[in-house]
């Protein structure tokens, strides 16, 4: 089922929570609504399961107007970052809810509710706990039974918010591959809000990065790690380092110095904008008259397999504070002078 | 490890190894306390009652006026706690469900039957029901007495047990997760059936315990109830009255022996509605 989101704007007592936000989901695929907390990636999701009313703007189910189908009407799976399972109902009926409220000509037998709540257990690996309630599970199970709850009622598309937000590092990342797998099994098409990049990046087929209540880009994890459109999203994914720069005829300068870097299509051509480069993207640079960034090392630590070094770069009282990889075997002691230049980089004016 | 082995294996003891100080003192103190102002009191009652001899302690158990004015407190005591297990939840949900001018007027009315004196309380009722009175004038047209019978003494109280099932129920309707209701929701459930198979359900302890301090409250009231009640002997005649009766009569024994069977119920009742509420807990876990 293809959803699509139009043109949606959503007010809390005034304050917009998203502004103008249009989305298009393919059926059968995975997405992941990432953004830090406050940048509406909850309320589009809740937007559009139907449990809000957006203020403007229409939400499809395929070629359907959902906009105003109410959230019974609507027909999706649900699972909520804590789970939300009825407490005083075992595993078995907290699963089965959602077939015995059908009006009863819909209503499957007993029997029929039993094979199907089996089978769901058998699909979430927890055969056998179907007498037990929900404070006799560890949190990532409960996870599960919320999920086949959810399934249940065989919906059109599946929505997730945080649903790993309240586990363990440990079970989040097991729980994180056997989503994946259990989509590629059933095809659902899936919408996961989650303010993990790593979580994201790792499981979406493509992932919608938010930010103060808009869509900043989507992309799969490749486009919105390599090829960020904005600098909320180069900064917001992966480890980044900004640096004020101006570009004239051609040169690139931070604090009037050339840093020996030109200027790309793609970049600013000229006036004022910021550099963003990944602390890996850089080379050293070892004649001392070439033009290049120059920063003294402030502190470095060594992660892995490579070296990190924390820069102050430029003039006393206007230093900017970057971290760049060094190679193991270059010096990097508190004090020394580095001198570099990013290999990869993108500029957005200011 | 080996102290959650113990403790879940159920042995019982005295002392479990804690972080929180002073647990020696305080239980001290409130064995002390609760001997003090509640044990060494029903002690003597029973006591006094034990002076009888069983036969006497039986013609006064199965006297009839005996056995009435008890059918009478426990039977309007339960009845006015059911009455009030319905409005209470009505309006704890009121007041804790909807943003409305006045809520909290609302919600401090519902402590004035505590405040009120309980003679108040009986005398304006009284007023208010008699045939003669606002509402009794508009009840008797429809052939309904509701005063001087039982039937008042059940309005005095569900008036007098209104805030403990108010009072119980509303922390614990306040601390239901909205998400559990949109969970129910995205499932397919109406609004009424998110109320009877989720919300109704949850607060069913809270329920139950604000029952059983209504009816508990309503077995012991006298204040209120003698006003309205008629105390017509054998018809609308309550145990506490028969024992302020037998008082008067410097019949001390008849007095504590009616009040020990009253003391033996109430526990009985409490008891196991008590039991109820545990075997609960256990199924669903810690305050549910």
């Amino acid at each position: 089922m293809d959803v699509s989101v139009k043109n949606i704007r959503k007010e809390f007592d005034r304050y917009p929570a998203l502004n103008d936000v249009s989305l298009d989901i393919r059926s059968g695929e995975l997405i992941a609504l990432l953004g830090p907390s406050g940048s509406g990636k909850t309320t589009l999701l809740r937007l559009i399961a139907g449990l809000e009313q957006p203020t403007l703007g229409k939400i499809y189910f395929g070629a359907e107007d959902a906009s105003h189908r109410t959230v019974q009407e609507r027909h999706v799976g649900f699972v909520f970052q804590h789970y939300a399972l009825f407490r005083h109902m075992t595993v078995a009926d907290n699963i089965a809810f959602g077939l015995t409220v059908r009006p009863r000509g819909q209503r499957p037998d007993k029997a029929e509710i039993r094979r199907r709540v089996g089978e769901l257990l058998e699909m979430v690996q927890l055969s056998g706990l179907e007498k037990r309630y929900p404070n006799q599970l560890s949190g990532g199970q409960r996870q599960r039974v919320a999920l086949a709850r959810a399934m249940a009622i065989e919906p059109k598309v599946l929505l997730l918010d945080e649903p790993f937000g309240a586990l363990d590092a440990k079970v989040r990342k097991e729980l994180r591959r056997w989503l994946r797998e259990f989509h590629d099994r059933t095809g659902h098409t899936t919408v996961f809000v989650t303010h993990d990049q790593e979580e994201a990046l790792e499981l979406a087929d493509r992932v919608v990065v938010m930010s103060q209540g808009a869509i900043e880009q989507v992309g799969s994890s490749d486009d919105v790690y390599d090829r960020p459109n904005s600098p909320f999203v180069f900064s917001f994914i992966g480890d980044s380092a900004s640096l004020p720069v101006t570009v004239t005829d051609g040169a690139m300068l931070f604090q009037d110095e050339p840093i020996g870097i030109a200027p790309k299509p793609r970049d600013i051509q000229g006036g004022n904008g910021t550099l963003f480069f990944r602390p890996q993207d850089v080379a050293l640079v070892a004649d001392p008259a070439a033009p290049a960034l120059e920063g003294r090392v402030a502190t470095s630590r060594r992660l892995a397999g490579t070296r990190i070094a924390d820069l102050d770069i430029g003039k006393p009282g206007e230093a900017h504070h970057v971290e760049i990889e060094v190679p193991l075997e270059a010096s990097a002691a508190t004090g020394t002078v580095l001198r570099f230049r990013p290999t990869r980089w993108k500029t957005f004016a200011e | 490890m080996t102290t959650s082995a113990a403790a879940s294996s159920g042995r019982w003891r005295l002392r479990q190894p804690s972080v929180i100080p002073g647990f020696g003192l305080t239980l001290g103190f409130s064995l002390a306390y609760l001997t003090l102002i509640i044990l060494i009191p029903l002690a003597g009652l029973v006591w006094r009652s034990a002076g009888l001899s069983g036969a006497e302690f039986l013609a006064i158990l199965s006297d009839q006026r005996t056995l009435n004015a008890l059918k009478v407190s426990f039977g309007t005591a339960f009845i006015a706690a059911l009455v009030n297990v319905v409005f209470g939840v009505i309006v704890a949900w009121v007041i804790v469900r909807y943003e409305f001018p006045g809520r909290r007027i609302v919600d401090a009315i519902v402590d004035l039957p505590f405040a009120l004196p309980t003679a108040v309380a009986g005398i304006s009722l009284a007023a208010l029901y008699a045939p003669n009175g606002w509402i009794g004038q508009v009840l008797n047209l429809f052939g309904i007495k509701a005063a001087f019978n039982p039937t008042g003494i059940v309005i005095a109280l569900i008036f007098i047990g209104l805030p403990f099932v108010v009072r119980t129920v509303q922390p614990i309707m306040e601390e239901i997760d909205r998400e559990v209701e949109e969970a129910a929701a995205t499932l397919g459930a109406g609004r009424f059936q998110t109320i009877s198979r989720i919300l109704l359900p949850g607060l069913s302890p809270a329920i139950l315990t604000g029952f059983a301090l209504a009816f508990a409250r309503g077995v012991g009231e006298y204040g209120s109830v003698i006003f309205i009640a008629g105390n017509i002997p054998y018809v609308s005649e309550i145990a506490p009255l028969l024992i302020v009766i037998r008082l008067e009569e410097f019949n001390y024994g008849a007095a504590a022996a009616i009040a020990t069977i009253m003391l033996g119920l109430s526990f009985a009742m409490l008891l196991f509605i008590n039991l109820v509420q545990a075997w609960n807990r256990r199924r669903y876990g810690h305050g549910a």
